[in-house]
C-alpha cells in the first residue's frame, strides 16, 4: 500500500455526495421521452427525404411538426450530457482531467443545442 | 485513466511445467498463475498434471492434490470445501467461482486458474481483500435499531423474513464483486455488488429502523451509481444469487422517497 491510511478512511473517502439520484432519474426520463422524439425525427428525414426547401419550409411551419423536432433536439441532447458525464466519470480518473471534461460536456450540448433550435427558427421565420 | 494493458512488471510469462506424475495414465492438465512477492519476478503460469485416478472430482481437489504432492509452495486460500465459506474463490475456466464448487469435468481442456481479477496479489492465488472487506463494514451490515430492545426477539412477519431470501445466502467471496467492470475501474469509490447486495438486506429487513440513513450513506454517483446494469455479478455468481436486482431495488427506493 502506498499510504498508511486505512482501508476504511479510504474507503469512506470524502463520504456520500447526497446526490445522484436526481441524475439518474433524469436520465430515465430523457430515454423514455427520446423513443417517440427521435422516431418522430427520424421519420420526418425520411418522409421529407429529396423534398424541396419549401416543401419542408412548410411542413416545418406547423407546431405539430417543429415542436416535436425541438423537444428531440433538448430531450436527446440533455441526454446524451447525463450519459457522456457518467463514461467521464467512469474513465477518466485524473481530477484536473476530469473537472475540465466535465466542464466541457456541460458547455457542449448548450451550444449545439443554442445552434440546432436557431437553425430550426431561422428556417420556419427567416426570410 | 483506465489501463488497458498489464503493467510491464505484471506481464505474466510461460511459467515451469511440472514432470507428469510417474505411471499416472489418467491425467488432467493444470495451468495456474504463479506470483510471489519474495523474488522480483514478474508472475508466470505453471503447468501441473493431475492424477485423475488419486484426486476428487473438483477443481480444489487438484489444487489439494497439487500442493501436497507436487508443489507445497502453490498458495491459495480454502477451508470448508463445500461451497459456504466462501474461501476459495478464484477465477478459473475465464469466470469467478469457488474451486470448491466446481467440478473439473464442467471445464474442456486444461484448468487454467487465476486469482479473483483486478484486486492486488498477495501471493499465487490468494487476492488481498481489504478494500472489500472495509466497504463491507462502512455499510454497517448489522441490526440498528432506536426503539428499547424488546424483552424477546424482534418480531418479523413470515412475508417480511421472505424478503430476505436470495440475499441472507451470501458468503462473500466476492466473485460478484471483482468480475464488475465498474468496480474494476472505480473500486475505491464504488461499493460493488457484493456490498450492495449487503446493504440491500439491511434495508429491507423489516426489524431495521436505520432505513433512511443507510439510503443517505448510498446516495452517491460513485457508491451506488456506479452500476451500469452490466450483469457479471449475477452471471458469475457461484450461489445463484441476483446482485444486480438487488441493486435495481436500491435504485427504485432511492426514487421512491423523492416522488
Amino acid at each position: 500500500m502506498a499510504d498508511m491510511r486505512t482501508p476504511l478512511s479510504r474507503v469512506r473517502g470524502l463520504g456520500a455526495a447526497r446526490s445522484g439520484t436526481e441524475h439518474f432519474w433524469r436520465q430515465r426520463l430523457t430515454a423514455v421521452s427520446n423513443v417517440p422524439l427521435t422516431l418522430f425525427l427520424i421519420g420526418f428525414v425520411i418522409a421529407y427525404n429529396g423534398a424541396s426547401y419549401e416543401e419542408v419550409r412548410g411542413a416545418l411551419s406547423s407546431p405539430f411538426v417543429a415542436l416535436p423536432i425541438a423537444f428531440a433536439f433538448l430531450s436527446v441532447l440533455y441526454h446524451m450530457r447525463l450519459g457522456m458525464q457518467v463514461i467521464i466519470e467512469d474513465y477518466v480518473h485524473d481530477d484536473g482531467w476530469k473537472v475540465a471534461l466535465i466542464i466541457l460536456n456541460t458547455f457542449f450540448p448548450i451550444v449545439v443545442g443554442a445552434i440546432a433550435l436557431f437553425s430550426l427558427l431561422k428556417i420556419i421565420f427567416g426570410a | 485513466m483506465v489501463e488497458i494493458t498489464l503493467p510491464k512488471n505484471s506481464k505474466i510469462r510461460q511459467g515451469k511445467v511440472w514432470p507428469k506424475p510417474e505411471g499416472a495414465t489418467n491425467l488432467r492438465e493444470y495451468r495456474v498463475y504463479r506470483w510471489s512477492p519474495d523474488d522480483g519476478e514478474n508472475p508466470r503460469v505453471d503447468t501441473y498434471y493431475v492424477d485423475m485416478d488419486d484426486c476428487g472430482p473438483m477443481v480444489l481437489d487438484g489444487l489439494i492434490w497439487i500442493k501436497n504432492k507436487i508443489d507445497p509452495t502453490l498458495t491459495f486460500r480454502r477451508s470448508c470445501r463445500e461451497g459456504i465459506c466462501g474461501s476459495c474463490a478464484m477465477n478459473i475456466d475465464g469466470a469467478n467461482t469457488l474451486a470448491c464448487t466446481k467440478g473439473m469435468d464442467d471445464i474442456d481442456g486444461a484448468v487454467r486458474i487465476y486469482p479473483l481479477p483486478h484486486m492486488p496479489v498477495v501471493k499465487d492465488l490468494v487476492p488481498d481483500l481489504s478494500i472489500p472487506y472495509a466497504q463491507l463494514s462502512s455499510i454497517e451490515p448489522w441490526l440498528q435499531t432506536v426503539t428499547p430492545e424488546p424483552a424477546t426477539e424482534w418480531k418479523q412477519s413470515r412475508e417480511d423474513r421472505a424478503k430476505l431470501d436470495g440475499l441472507y445466502e451470501c458468503i462473500l467471496c466476492f466473485c460478484c464483486q471483482t468480475s464488475c467492470p465498474s468496480y474494476w475501474w472505480n473500486g475505491e469509490r464504488y461499493l460493488g455488488p457484493a456490498v450492495l447486495l449487503q446493504a440491500y438486506r439491511w434495508l429491507i429487513d423489516s426489524r431495521d429502523e436505520a432505513t433512511g440513513e443507510r439510503l443517505d450513506k448510498l446516495e452517491d454517483p460513485f457508491r451506488l451509481y456506479r452500476c451500469h446494469t452490466i450483469m457479471n455479478c449475477t452471471q458469475t455468481c457461484p450461489k445463484g444469487l441476483n446482485p444486480a436486482k438487488a441493486i435495481a431495488e436500491i435504485k427504485k427506493m432511492m426514487v421512491e422517497r423523492r416522488v
